[in-house]
């Protein structure tokens, strides 16, 4: 079936499967794989995207639902040639290690910020805990988080 | 003619300073490749079918079906493996596809490619197999007398001791002293572990591309690409020329990634269609796609004197390897290696013993051996403490072990081993003050789920030592090659192009290659080529805490060369020139242990050692057996720390997963079926999880290592599950001897 929709601003078409998530479609017809596929059943964050300006899993998403909406993904997110302060936070603070759920907690904090422009500490853990991460054990993502705050 | 390029002056980027990640904005922006986004044109997909059981004869298969369905360009079996039809890590155990029998839950048995992922797996669903069940072997107590599962005794005959019972990967022993000698008190304790996952985030993927001239180039997630490829040429009927590996963004590793997981199949099913072929695992998958960290059961006995003084330790260390050996031997020495912790001791008998089981197979995780006795051995030591009654980290100084003291091994330490110096520093970073009630749920255990006020909450504080090897051991060949191209660019600078096959698994070993060349060279310019088999010898692998000494020492030789043959050149390049050489490095030379002692037969077994202590606050609810972990500081002894940044990182990473160990984190199985293939059954630390974790450098350059660096991955992971039960038992009162601890133990377990 063929789809449309707004991806980062532009208008784009998919011919897609009826039980096709909208991150199988994002990476692997649209050309935009920086949504990762962790888990591929709404338990790790890692394929976090703006779905109307509502942060979802898109691996819980079928395309076929998406038809007509705007959707914002981590490619998105940087604003023309300049990173979004939330992505310059995450690279200063040493945030990022392997990477792999660095592009949902990129999206997932940018819409926390967006709600909660100065989070409380209990307010960040919260927002993130949907977000896995194996390899910082979170401390750098808060610092990050705490960083794009202030800036 | 321009004057000849010479070196520019060095800005930043040396060892020993914090740099930013060079891989960090191509991971913020989404741009970064892992194996699981590579993509060709023409490109198939592959899919694996599994075996739904743990043990049984293979008495049929029945592709016709499958082969004729929309979409499906190939379906292989065993019959269609070209080359060796068995692989394996250290031991060729291990069938490419099951043939005869299948000996674990998801042991690969078929492959399909189609054109659709979902295509593919509908087409794995359609091939029959018929199976017989065979006599299952899933309790490691059993074990060896039970009939064999690999009737050829694959482990044996390798140096370890002998030992021709069925089922046995290694059992060995380390005796020292006279192990019977007797004190003024003694502990007793029986431990145990469930089997943890590495649970990395980027699932085993990857794209195998048929070269058109009969080889394969495998672009993977891997630990250590020379390995795969020496695993995979041979398999495939291909000369290793032929097989090319290259390095594709990795989405964590800790072990997982050692052994094979896709790259045999996908290559054998894009030689086979003549088409790029990709395969990339599911989550469920991935539980059956790589090998987990052994289950352990340990029994230990310590004895000491009223001083505190260590006199004789003894434990008993069973490991259940699962399905096929992998690293088992490995883990099953380093368990016993260090099973008494970083304590001086002058007597000891530690026997350990792995075997192979119909459960999931077991190999390499971070920590290897060192995190299952870390947790026995710390916990005796709080007992022996409550038994002298003695404060407990007084009781650690007592028996701090030193350079110049013995292993029970019989190898003294020559290099640094702070371990007193990390106990204090670790024990003198201030504990939070308790929190007033009432308070935010958030903040009490149970979090948002609202399930107290308050009452029912107990503190308690714990306190741990633990320590591993750097390196690989016991006279293994461990060495890393580096090459290094300096040229002249365009603008007549002089450039660095490093080769070096050091899989960058998201430990931030690139920059420490950068900063290396940097700091050697003293030149701004350095870039690292994409690692591959085709342009660099082996680096070995990303494990065993080794890749940033390895790295370093090889990285820093090729660029002395470069450096010395520009100094012979006159200090400067004309453009169009060039110095290419390549270097090997190799750490000091260790031999095997004494099959029957356990004892060194050379100078050494291992090469270095690195020691972390670790304070935990915790609140537990003890009525719902509900845990909140307040707090964490620790002290690390990182020889010299590259890059700090890193450093800490590392620490912050590795304690959180002994967190998980000691609190959440297990695969369940019955009857050697896994019940819990997901992350909704299998949990590992959300940001509500992990408490602030306050930590220290220890830093004492290692004397023969470049710069002094020390690994630093694995000891965190080590002691943490340790420290966090020590808090857990002065919370609660309770023994606790089991981890991952369970609600139903705080609350209804014996004290
Ligand atoms: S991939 Fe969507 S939540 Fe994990
Ligand atoms: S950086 Fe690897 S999972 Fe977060």
């Amino acid at each position: 079936m063929k789809i449309e929709l707004s991806v980062n601003g532009e208008r784009k078409e998919a011919d897609v499967w009826p039980g096709e998530s909208l991150l199988f479609t994002l990476r692997e017809k649209l050309g935009l794989p920086g949504s990762k596929n962790a888990c591929e059943q709404g338990e790790c964050g890692s394929c976090s995207v703006l779905l109307d300006e509502k942060l979802v899993c898109s691996c819980l998403v079928l395309t076929a639902q998406a038809q007509g909406h705007e959707i914002v993904t981590v490619e998105g997110i940087a604003e023309d040639d300049r990173l979004h302060r939330v992505q310059e936070a995450f690279v200063q603070t040493g945030a990022v290690q392997c990477g792999f759920c660095t592009p949902g907690l990129i999206v997932a904090t940018v819409d926390l910020l967006a709600h909660r422009p100065e989070p409380s500490d209990d307010e960040i853990r919260e927002a993130l805990s949907g977000n896995l991460c194996r390899c910082t054990g979170y401390q750098k993502i808060f610092d990050a988080v705490r960083l794009a705050a202030r800036a | 003619m321009s004057t000849p390029a010479t070196r520019r002056k060095l800005e930043l980027g040396r060892v020993g300073e914090s740099v930013k990640r060079v891989d960090a904005v191509p991971k913020v922006t989404g741009e970064f490749a892992y194996s699981s986004d590579l993509f060709a044109a023409g490109m198939l997909w592959g899919h694996t079918l599994r075996s739904p059981h743990a043990h049984a004869r293979i008495l049929s298969i029945d592709i016709s079906e499958a082969v004729g369905l929309a979409g499906v360009h190939a379906v292989l079996t065993h019959d269609d493996v070209p080359g060796d039809k068995r692989y394996g890590l250290e031991f060729p155990d291990q069938p490419v596809l099951a043939f005869d029998r299948v000996r674990y839950f998801g042991e690969p048995v078929a492959l399909v490619a189609a054109e659709h992922p979902e295509q593919a797996r509908r087409a794995a669903a359609a091939i029959k197999v018929e199976y017989e069940p065979l006599e299952l072997v899933v309790d490691p107590e059993l074990a060896a007398d039970q009939p064999a599962i690999h009737p050829q005794h694959w482990t044996q005959g390798h140096g370890y001791r002998d030992d021709p019972r069925p089922n046995v990967v290694r059992d060995m022993r380390i005796e020292r002293g006279d192990p019977d000698a007797r004190a003024d008190v003694s502990v007793e304790g029986y431990y145990e572990l469930g089997i943890q996952d590495q649970a990395f985030l980027g699932p085993e993927s990857g794209l195998a591309v048929p070269d058109g001239e009969g080889g394969v180039d495998i672009y993977v997630a891997t630990q250590w690409l020379h390995v795969d490829r020496d695993q995979v040429a041979p398999c495939l009927n291909l000369s290793r020329e032929q097989v090319r590996i290259h390095l594709a963004g990795v989405g964590g590793a800790f072990g997982g990634r050692e052994d094979l997981s896709m790259q045999l199949h996908a290559a054998m099913l894009a030689l086979h269609t003549n088409r790029p072929v990709k395969m990339v695992y599911n989550r469920e998958e991935s539980f059956f796609g790589h090998v987990h960290r052994h289950p352990g059961r340990i029994w230990a006995e310590h004895r000491a004197n009223r001083d505190g003084k260590l006199v004789c330790v003894r434990m008993r260390i069973l490991l259940d390897g699962g399905a096929y050996a992998s690293s088992s031997t490995a883990v099953t020495s380093n368990a016993a290696s260090f099973a008494v912790g970083p304590y001086a001791i002058e007597n000891a008998l530690i026997e350990s013993t792995c075997v192979y089981t119909n459960n999931p197979p077991c190999g390499a995780m971070r920590g290897f051996g060192a995190v299952q006795t870390c947790f026995a051995a710390e916990a005796q030591m709080d007992k022996l403490a409550a038994e002298l009654g003695m404060d407990p980290v007084e009781l650690r100084l007592r028996n701090a072990l030193a350079s110049g003291d013995e292993l029970p091994t019989g190898q003294k330490i020559t290099g640094s081993m702070p371990v007193e110096e990390v106990i204090r520093r670790a024990a003198a970073i201030p504990v939070p003050d308790p929190e007033e009630l009432p308070r935010d749920p958030i903040r009490l255990p149970g979090g948002a789920g609202n399930t107290t006020r308050g009452d029912g909450v107990q503190r308690g504080v714990g306190f741990a030592v633990g320590f591993k090897n750097i390196g690989y051991s016991e006279g293994f060949d461990d060495y890393t090659a580096a090459r290094v191209r300096l040229f002249a660019d365009t603008d007549g600078d002089l450039v660095a192009e490093i080769y070096c096959a050091a899989a960058e698994v998201g430990q931030g070993v690139t920059n420490v290659i950068l900063q290396t060349a940097r700091t050697e060279l003293e030149l701004e310019n350095v870039m690292l080529a994409p690692g591959t088999t085709g342009e660099v010898g082996s680096a070995g692998s990303a494990s065993a805490s080794r890749m940033t000494w390895m790295a370093t020492g090889a990285v820093q030789a090729a660029c002395r060369a470069v450096r010395d043959e520009l100094d012979r050149r006159g200090g400067g390049l004309a453009s169009g020139d060039e110095i290419d050489l390549e270097r090997i490095y190799r750490h000091p030379r260790t031999g095997p242990l004494e099959p029957e002692t356990g004892q060194i037969t050379t100078e050494r077994a291992h090469v270095s050692f690195a020691a972390a202590a670790m304070r935990v606050v915790v609140e537990v609810d003890v009525d719902l057996g509900l845990t909140r972990v307040v707090w964490i500081g620790t002290a690390q002894d990182v020889g010299t720390a590259v890059n700090p940044q890193a450093v800490y990182g590392q620490i912050e990473g590795g304690t959180a997963q002994g967190l998980g160990l000691a609190l959440m984190e297990e695969i369940q199985t019955r009857d050697g079926l896994i019940t819990n293939a997901s992350f909704t059954d299998y949990l590992i630390p959300t940001a509500l999880d992990m408490p602030p974790v306050v930590a220290e450098l220890v830093e004492h350059p290692e004397p023969e290592a470049p710069f002094g660096v020390k690994g630093v991955g694995e000891p965190p992971t080590v002691v943490s599950t340790a420290a966090v039960m020590s808090a857990m038992r002065a919370a609660t009162g309770r023994e606790l001897n089991r981890v991952p601890v369970k609600p139903d133990d705080i609350v209804f377990s014996g004290s």
